[in-house]
């Protein structure tokens, strides 16, 4: 063989050792590694939910079950109350997400192209509602939705969104000030100077620039209202349920459902359960899931927050 | 009417539903909040409810007789500690090898992002109840016993902790790894160039430029891992204060108390990640802006 021991050496440590083949073997193998253990608890969940309870109680299976058993998934059906939970929970998810999502750019435009007194201390603020917790504001925004009677229904999930105080609402507000901060001035002075009102060229000439910031502002708004269970459990009630509430309360309604059975419930039902919970947002990432990725590149959020 | 006149009227009109917005769903509440915690709240069906001024009673209570609660604010400060820098180190780990030259990135990347879409309270609840939360080599080798008899307790509790709950680092560090891979990205590779002219390894690149470049974006991940970390529904001092809301030994006054408390220390915890790891340039320039803004 031929090979000399410099072309050996370039081959394994390369010219810079980061293309050499002993790097390149060692981080796939640590990508790959990493990669498992991200990924570990959805195979575990993938796996249990289709055992049976032969399965489940079998020692030699271990992750492949002997066979799909589809009653553990067709039972959660049941138990959740899917297709009826489903659409609830869309419906709390998506309003406040798009509503959020259309505010947060009105806002964001506000700072970013026009000049007012306290325009710094007031967009300070904004960035500060970031970091106060909702447990904080909680208590008297139950008081008060309370004497509204805006409890136990959508409309305490709702009004906080469309005024700009929804869930990480800073966040959108500040996705869009940075967009549209970046909007050359000449582009709406020419409009201005045509006689085009400001609202007639946020309207006209911003939204349809700013898309990207609207969808992914609406794509984690609707995957952060999804997952939010603490503020929502305590608004909602048992008035609207979502499907993370359900899940919440999955063992007691199985109960309900099927008395004298508690017994019976078991790992591969309560994983079933829980895949249910995480599919359509799953389902949705696996079509979207480089709008998530473009759209923290394009927010811009390492060039520094104020 | 002026044209600044005008573009301050139109200023306000835009971010008008958010004062609106602010003025009765925050700083109201803050303020009634505040005011809960020193009062004695009672609910009538008649009159709605009824604060009486009690000072700083609730606030002493907790602090010398809730006992759950001082273990919680402790056991939440050590998983701060912890948590926070190993999610950091990691996250840009991950997005310094995904920077790399290697075939599948998206592939990687979107199975490391994939937790984010995913992760809620009652899922991980689920997840934590079956053993699921972490791989089980680590409980099969018998780690978590080998580290609580040769660490002493202060260290064997939390690290062993940290090993079963390895779903709480990892499925939290989704958006700090593409926050970091994007900044990577953005870097100038001149830079670079001219540091391997000069015969710099990659270990010496990476403290001296790419490190010093990637602090802003520290900044930005770091915040919003205390934040979401701290604000996440399985976290237990949050439990407590839901329950203590319709409790006959709470009641709104004790928990905003308690609510405040809590808030302090994660502010108090923001404050110091932030100067720990902020740019120091920009601290200087910071400085000197006060001071102009004194003289």
């Amino acid at each position: 063989m031929g090979l000399s021991k410099q072309k050996v050496k370039k081959l394994m440590f390369g010219m810079n050792v980061k293309d050499g083949l002993l790097f390149k073997t060692l981080l796939y193998a640590l990508l790959i590694g990493i990669g498992f253990v991200y990924v570990y608890p959805l195979l575990y969940m993938l796996s249990v939910a289709f055992q049976s309870l032969q399965d489940l109680l079998s020692p030699s299976v271990y992750y492949v079950p002997r066979s799909l058993y589809w009653d553990n998934i067709f039972t959660s059906f049941e138990v959740l109350r899917y297709t009826r939970t489903l659409l609830s929970s869309l419906t709390v998810t998506l309003i406040p997400a798009i509503l959020q999502t259309f505010i947060s750019s009105l806002i964001g435009y506000g700072f970013a192209r026009f000049e007012f007194p306290l325009k710094r201390t007031i967009f300070a603020i904004v960035i500060l509602t970031y970091i106060i917790p909702p447990q904080l504001v909680m208590i008297p925004r139950f008081v008060l939705f309370n004497d509204y009677g805006l409890l136990e229904s959508m409309w305490s999930i709702i009004v906080p969104a469309s005024l700009g105080q929804g869930l990480y609402s800073a966040v959108f507000i500040l996705i869009f000030y940075q967009f549209y901060k970046m909007i050359p001035k000449a582009l709406d002075e020419a409009a201005q100077l045509d006689g085009a009102h400001p609202i007639s060229i946020y309207l006209k000439i911003a939204i349809p620039l700013s898309l990207p910031s609207f969808v992914t502002s609406f794509l984690f708004g609707f995957v952060w209202y999804w997952n939010e269970t603490y503020t929502a459990s305590l608004f909602l009630g048992n008035a609207v349920p979502t499907l993370q509430l359900r899940l919440l309360s999955f063992v007691s309604s199985y109960q309900d459902l099927f008395p004298g059975q508690a017994a019976l419930i078991n790992e591969g039902i309560r994983m079933s359960a829980t895949l249910l919970i995480i599919l359509p947002m799953v389902i949705m990432y696996l079509f979207v899931q480089k709008l998530f990725i473009q759209g923290i590149d394009q927010a811009g959020l390492g060039g520094g927050e104020t | 009417m002026t044209q600044r006149q005008r573009n301050a009227l139109y200023g306000y009109m835009f971010i008008s539903v958010w004062l609106v917005g602010f003025v009765f769903l925050t700083l109201m509440p803050l303020i009634r909040s505040f005011v809960f915690s020193l009062s004695d709240v009672s609910i009538t069906g008649a009159q709605g409810i009824l604060t009486t001024f009690i000072g700083m009673e609730h606030y002493i209570r907790i602090v010398t007789t809730d006992v759950n609660f001082i273990d919680a604010l402790i056991r939440y400060v050590t998983e701060m500690v912890m948590y926070v820098p190993i999610i950091l180190i990691l996250s840009m780990m991950i997005a310094l090898m995904l920077n790399q030259n290697i075939r599948f990135r998206g592939f990687f990347r979107a199975i490391f992002f994939l937790p984010v879409i995913i992760v809620s309270g009652p899922v991980i609840n689920e997840l934590m109840s079956q053993g699921a939360g972490s791989i089980p080599l680590i409980e099969r080798y018998g780690m978590i016993e080998t580290l609580q008899s040769t660490l002493p307790a202060f260290l064997a509790d939390p690290l062993s902790q940290l090993l079963t709950e390895m779903i709480k680092i990892l499925w939290f560090s989704g958006v700090q790894i593409v926050l970091f891979l994007a900044g990577i990205q953005k870097l100038p590779t001149e830079v670079y160039e001219a540091a391997k002219v000069d015969g710099a390894t990659p270990w010496e690149t990476f403290w001296k430029i790419t490190l010093p470049s990637l602090r802003s974006i520290m900044v930005v991940a770091s915040i919003y891992t205390i934040v979401t970390l701290s604000t996440f529904s399985n976290n237990e001092i949050l439990i407590r204060i839901r329950q203590l809301m319709f409790s006959v030994e709470g009641g709104y006054g004790y928990a905003s108390a308690m609510a405040w408390i809590y808030f302090v220390m994660i502010a108090l915890i923001l404050l110091v990640t932030t100067v720990i790891i902020a740019p120091k340039e920009k601290r200087v320039k910071r400085k000197r802006g006060m001071r102009r803004g004194t003289v």
